[in-house]
């Protein structure tokens, strides 16, 4: 009995071909589906695409935009390079930690949040940055932080 | 044929062998230790480095993995590369003082001390044994996992894997697993143990050739001096 929907994954294989060169795209597919690369999904896709289990695992634990542990509906993805840094975006992550009650790199328990820190969004001049999904929020304050989260939730 | 010249001599290589493959062929002896005869090369130990000089540049490539070309100038042993070869010793033998085959290398290019923190581990990441493993036992069991700091070789999901046959090839061709050297516990990381013994035929007889390279036993005695 499988623990998902084969069918989508299915879908999801077909989608490309069954072509295992697409390998990095079918687990963005399935990251964006899952939120997550389940344990189960990574053994059928090894299965179908008749690769090593190993080779996919790897993949998965190389990338940062792939996760074996569920992430929340949203990411938060709090600006620590140079610029942000230098004008307190280490404060902004505090709060948002604080606001949460989770810490870098964590999931909230409803499973909403994640909270993770990067190093450079590319846009300094706005900084500090907190972007959320595909949206930017620069200029950001401590004051703002709670505004941010209520519009998510 | 593609001919090119390595250390000043002429030299001929079929077109896509690698600059090392040529310079064993030679008979020039390049230190490796990630690369294998029967496995595919992947550059990552770069212990094979070599100065290519390519249409008036020079830059150091690791030879395992370079294909020759036609026209280049190869050194094997400039003194550029032989300080760099020595220094990715002593960074392997901080991670893994134990290694055998890493002392034995250390002792080979005269590394004489290890300048970082030793840390003991067990693994220097070479590869050899994922190679192995997918190679020449078709299994494809274990891999690189994670990156960077954690980059380490493992299993999917750290569980036996069920591809897994347990053949042991993987530890036989470890150089971190093979037979630990226990010499005396040298503050330096760098193995002294065969050092202590000592040599018949120093100091005590004039006409006895010394055969050791470098002689030990003189070694010592300059020891003593400093």
């Amino acid at each position: 009995m499988e623990t998902f929907d084969t069918l989508e994954v299915d879908h999801i294989i077909e989608k490309y071909g069954s072509d295992r060169s697409f390998l990095i795209s079918m687990l963005h597919d399935v990251q964006a589906k899952y939120r997550f690369l389940p344990e189960d999904v990574l053994r059928y896709i090894s299965h179908k695409l008749d690769i090593p289990l190993i080779n996919i695992y790897r993949i998965a634990t190389f990338y940062k935009s792939f996760s074996l542990t569920p992430k929340g509906k949203h990411q938060i993805r709090v600006c620590l390079g140079t610029a942000c840094h230098v004008r307190g975006g280490q404060r902004i992550l505090d709060s948002l930690e604080r606001n949460l009650g989770v810490k870098t790199g964590e999931t909230t328990e409803d499973e909403k949040f994640t909270l993770e820190r990067v190093n450079c969004v590319g846009c300094c001049a706005l900084g500090p940055v907190v972007v959320v999904d595909k949206e930017y929020h620069g200029n950001m304050e401590v004051s703002k932080v709670e505004k941010v989260i209520e519009k998510y939730s | 044929m593609i001919t090119f010249t390595i250390n000043g001599i002429e030299v001929q290589a079929e077109k896509n062998s690698s600059i090392l493959d040529t310079a064993k062929f030679y008979g020039i002896d390049v230190p490796t230790l990630c690369y294998h005869e029967g496995l595919s090369p992947s550059g990552i130990c770069r212990l094979c480095i070599v100065e290519v000089t390519e249409r008036g540049k020079t830059r150091i490539e690791a030879s395992c993995v370079s294909p020759v070309r036609e026209g280049i100038e190869v050194m094997t042993h400039t003194k550029r590369v032989v300080e760099d070869r020595k220094l990715l010793v002593e960074l392997l033998l901080a991670r893994c003082p134990s290694s055998k085959v890493l002392q034995d290398l250390a002792a080979k290019l005269g590394v004489e001390r290890v300048r970082f923190n030793l840390r003991y581990e067990d693994c220097i990441l070479c590869g050899l044994c994922v190679q192995m493993c997918r190679e020449q036992m078709m299994a494809g069991a274990i891999d690189f996992v994670n990156r960077s700091t954690e980059r380490t070789v493992s299993t999917p999901f750290s569980m036996k894997s069920e591809v897994c046959r347990s053949c042991g090839a993987c530890m036989y061709i470890c150089p971190a697993c093979q037979l630990r050297c226990d010499g005396s516990e040298a503050h330096d990381a760098v193995c002294g143990g065969c050092q202590n013994i000592e040599y018949p035929c120093l100091a005590l007889s004039n006409e006895v050739m010394c055969y050791l390279d470098p002689c030990a036993g003189c070694f010592l005695e300059k020891e003593k001096e400093v």
